[in-house]
């Protein structure tokens, strides 16, 4: 008996998948090239990382100046639109620590375009058009479109805007079985909004059909415009503010963020700073209990901050995952089914 | 103490919450476009056997359970405690009422039992899937009597009363699956 595990150094991939892969591939680059969208290319190793709290991005060793794996190649192809590129698009390999799971992958396939002058609105009819014609043997039309708001009034009953946070909890404790009082307590209104959207609304959408959720609160609005909706008559009946987002999703898959972008300079600065102070919070009260944590301040994209300041031209900007869309596409279940050597076996 | 971190998480992975063991029996990352990621996790009870469900913020960390399961041989009762033997190292082992409840009518000296030990104290105790025990009380066999699923009931050496086809006597030995507590065959 062989008592040494041989290592098992073949794809996962079969030969179908690596085949839809590349038809993939070459559809999105005909779609872009027929419009016009000019395909670039930007760094992948920078030397300031991404803010947002709930992304990691991974380091290199060298202390004194480190360098970091970019996240999205949001910075610096927004650098390009101040530039006066224009319409712009990537696919680009992204990393993010410690997002490992059935729809995870830490090393993944990331398409991102900007289109100069769109609205979010024109910016979801385009994108509705590229994943329905890539989906198109598999989803059926049309696709829904709904506010985040109208997604918890009409399962929970609940405004997702106003609701306070002791409501939101008691919503969560009773939705959500195997939580205590006490745990939910350290929670912010994001975080339990966002235990509600995965457990609880995000399992009832159409299993055949692309979803758009649009219009998010403010606190969720990253480097989205602020403004109101033009799409729920509710909110804007009830002057709400919104985060002039969307997300879009494949039954309960979720494929891709889009947002208005934030062109206002010190909006952008305020978006970074902040995003570094709850950071900071974070690793402070984690400390304060004893326990080790990874989180830590970042350095903010100064270059990208110069760019802004000189002008980003109005646009739409949006990023979706390929790996995930060719999940949908090959019927696969788990991510590691469509990338050739996965987190464990690179 | 040692501690898992969320990113540890998969099934198999022994912890302490609320003072009790627990392992982890399904794992699943859930994390929206934008915000918090999650473990959204099932866990059963080592003391119980319940699954519930539970979910933790990423990076939230819990107390590792020193938990191994061990194959050990069933040695005998004293009234109090039931006895048990690692095999290699003869060292003995004393599980009291609760480790044994749910195996104690499929406990027969010799036979190999998986022990789960819990800071070294038996926790639970895990019968083989098919035991062979002798019928010790049953009404008389019905000689020719073949017909398909007419039963009886009996008792078996170990206490365990089971369902029998009529034709089986007091005294043989039969096979018994310990999931179900079901007739197999004759031994």
């Amino acid at each position: 008996m062989n008592i040494f595990r041989v290592p098992d150094w073949k794809p996962n991939t079969d030969h179908q998948v690596r085949k839809q892969r590349a038809q993939m591939l070459h559809d999105i680059r005909a779609f872009f090239y027929e419009r016009d969208v000019l395909e670039v290319e930007t760094p992948a190793l920078s030397q300031a990382a991404n803010t947002d709290p709930y992304i990691e991005s991974f380091q290199t060793n060298d202390n004194a100046c480190p360098r970091f794996l970019h996240t999205s190649p949001e910075y610096p192809m927004k650098r390009l639109l101040a530039s006066g590129s224009g319409d712009i698009y990537q696919i680009a390999k992204v990393w993010r620590q410690a997002e490992l799971g059935a729809n995870h992958n830490p090393e993944f396939s990331l398409l991102e375009w900007y289109r100069v002058g769109f609205s979010y609105q024109q910016l979801i009819q385009e994108v509705d058009l590229l994943l329905s014609s890539l989906l198109s043997k598999i989803i059926h039309k049309p696709s829904l479109i709904v506010s985040y708001q109208q997604l918890f009034l009409e399962k929970l009953n609940i405004n997702p805007h106003t609701i306070n946070h002791a409501k939101l909890m008691a919503c969560v404790h009773t939705s959500i079985s195997g939580f205590d009082l006490d745990y939910l307590n350290d929670l912010s209104i994001q975080d339990l909004l966002d235990l509600l959207l995965t457990h609880c609304i995000e399992p009832d959408f159409k299993t055949d059909k692309l979803t758009f959720v649009i219009d998010y609160p403010v606190t969720q609005s990253a480097l989205a415009m602020i403004g109101k909706s033009k799409f729920d008559k509710d909110l804007s009946s009830n002057n709400q503010n919104i985060a002039m987002r969307f997300e879009v999703y494949f039954g309960d898959l979720e494929l891709g963020n889009g947002y208005q972008e934030l062109i206002d300079y010190d909006g952008n600065c305020q978006v970074l700073k902040s995003e570094n102070k709850i950071r900071d919070n974070v690793r402070q009260k984690t400390q304060q209990l004893n326990k080790q944590t990874e989180i830590k301040t970042v350095p903010e994209d100064t270059l990208f901050l110069e760019a802004i300041k000189n002008g980003l031209p109005e646009c739409a900007g949006v990023a979706i995952g390929l790996d995930r869309v060719l999940m949908a596409i090959t019927g696969k279940d788990n991510i590691k089914q469509v990338i050739n050597f996965p987190w464990d076996k690179a | 103490m040692a501690s898992y971190n969320t990113s540890e998480f998969k099934s198999g992975l022994k912890f302490i919450m609320d003072g009790d063991p627990y392992t982890i029996v399904e794992n699943e990352f859930v994390k929206p476009g934008k915000g918090q990621a999650f473990s959204r996790v099932k866990i059963r009870n080592l003391k119980t056997g319940r699954v519930i469900d539970k979910t933790w913020k990423s990076g939230d960390s819990v107390e590792a359970a020193d938990v191994m399961e061990v194959d050990m041989e069933y040695l005998y009762e004293d009234g109090e405690f039931w006895h048990f033997m690692e095999p290699t190292s003869f060292d003995q082992y004393a599980a009291d009422e609760n480790a044994v409840a749910d195996v104690r009518l499929w406990l027969k000296p010799q036979e190999k039992y998986v022990v789960t030990l819990w800071n070294g104290a038996p926790l639970s105790i895990s019968p083989p899937n098919f035991i062979e025990l002798e019928i010790t009380d049953c009404d008389p066999g019905v000689k020719g009597d073949t017909a398909q699923g007419a039963t009886k009931p009996a008792t078996v050496d170990t206490g365990a009363q089971i369902k029998v086809p009529l034709f089986v006597e007091e005294g043989e030995i039969v096979k018994i699956d310990t999931r179900t507590g079901e007739y197999i065959s004759r031994a």
